[in-house]
């Protein structure tokens, strides 16, 4: 047996007539847990969307003063205010599903006794805290 | 009273039909039925066209998942009850071919299983005359839960990435793989890593958590994986930090 996985998994030599059933594009609609992932997948796109923001920012910085000064004038508008307030809930939506599944992946033992995993959430939380605590004093100092 | 309880049974003859069918079949209902006895009850009374796999019906075995009303479950651990007043629609067992009526083709899987490597691989074997390997139970309990697995193929019922992409390893494979990696007396870790940390091993993985959540085993396959993925990670990093060291 070679060590790969089956390039083609569709095909096996000599098989009958099989029924495949087809994956509708929507197979994701009837099960709320399916809405759930999809719309946690989803919601990347907003903190995409923050990243090129800071991107742009950075390169207003760099064409200068005036050009600093057109990207804040920008920033002014309803169009990018609103569009920062439902990047905000989506990126919100996004950090608490996966901070509420760290667990999954982090397990982690203290001696013998393995760590709660309400308490690997909460440290996620905590760390949030600090480190935007952090950045705010930072910016407003 | 409810004394009948109708299924809609998923049909499929190869040599006759060109697409599947859903055939109806009135069965007694009794408390103390699980959907398995009604299956039974039609193979041995009504018709016995009906084909299915079946073995233990004490959930040990493993053979005799299916889709009960959408959801993967094993049919002899499925009380009708549950499904009162009816109808049950029973299906093979999605994102697996179908070979005839509720039997599946698991070759893929079976394939999968195999290049996990489920078993416990030594550099060299002690002799027989230094005993047994000896294990804690802090060591057992690493990897026990694993261990439950029964091979249902439950899981891959309801992975949406194995419907959409079926070359992904899928979740009993991998956390079969876990369940010797995380096993004190195994030295495999470094042979299943090529085949885990491929694209189509844990990478392939988006955690929709569905397989942890039908499991019947509770061996939660979902968390085995992101385990993994956080030693793959790991190892990625050791490879690049210290190449010397033996990945």
């Amino acid at each position: 047996m070679e060590e790969t996985v089956n390039r083609n998994p569709l095909y096996t030599k000599y098989h009958p007539k099989w029924y495949r059933a087809r994956i509708p594009i929507f197979w994701w609609v009837h099960k709320v847990p399916h809405i759930r992932f999809i719309a946690r997948e989803l919601t990347s796109v907003a903190v995409a969307l923050y990243a090129c923001i800071l991107l742009f920012q950075i390169s207003a910085v760099a064409d200068g003063p005036e050009a600093y000064l057109r990207f804040l004038a920008w920033l002014k508008t309803p169009f990018s205010v609103l569009l920062h307030a439902v990047a905000f809930l989506f990126v919100l939506f996004h950090s608490i599903t996966w901070f509420n599944l760290a667990p999954k992946a982090l397990v982690v033992s203290l001696g013998n006794k393995p760590v709660p995993p309400a308490a690997i959430v909460a440290l996620n939380y905590a760390a949030w805290v600090i480190l935007s605590l952090g950045i705010s004093w930072i910016l407003l100092k | 009273m409810t004394t009948t309880v109708r299924l809609e049974v998923f049909r499929y003859r190869p040599e006759e039909d060109a697409e599947p069918l859903y055939q109806n079949y009135e069965v007694p209902f009794r408390k103390d039925w699980v959907i398995l006895d009604a299956l039974n009850y039609i193979k041995d009374n009504v018709d016995g066209t009906l084909s299915y796999r079946w073995s233990c019906r004490m959930g040990v075995c493993g053979s005799c998942g299916m889709m009960v009303n959408g959801k993967p479950v094993l049919t002899c651990a499925t009380f009708l009850e549950k499904f009162l007043p009816g109808p049950i629609r029973v299906e093979p067992l999605a994102n697996f071919p179908v070979v005839r009526d509720l039997v599946i083709e698991m070759n893929d899987f079976m394939r999968k299983l195999q290049i996990i490597k489920p078993w416990i691989i030594r550099e060299q074997e002690k002799p027989l005359a230094e005993g047994e390997y000896l294990q804690t139970p802090a060591q057992l309990a690493e990897y026990k839960q694993y261990s439950m697995c029964i091979n249902c193929m439950i899981c891959y019922a309801a992975c949406p990435v194995y419907g959409l992409e079926p070359t992904f390893i899928g979740p009993a494979a991998i956390a079969l793989a876990q369940r010797y990696n995380l096993d004190s007396r195994d030295q495999g870790k470094t042979e299943r890593h090529r085949v885990l940390s491929q694209e189509e091993g844990i990478w392939a993985c988006t955690l929709v958590e569905e397989c942890s959540a039908v499991c019947p085993k509770d061996v939660d396959p979902a968390g085995a994986i992101q385990r993994y993925k956080v030693t793959g990670a790991t190892e990625w990093w050791k490879s690049i930090l210290m190449p010397w060291s033996n990945r």
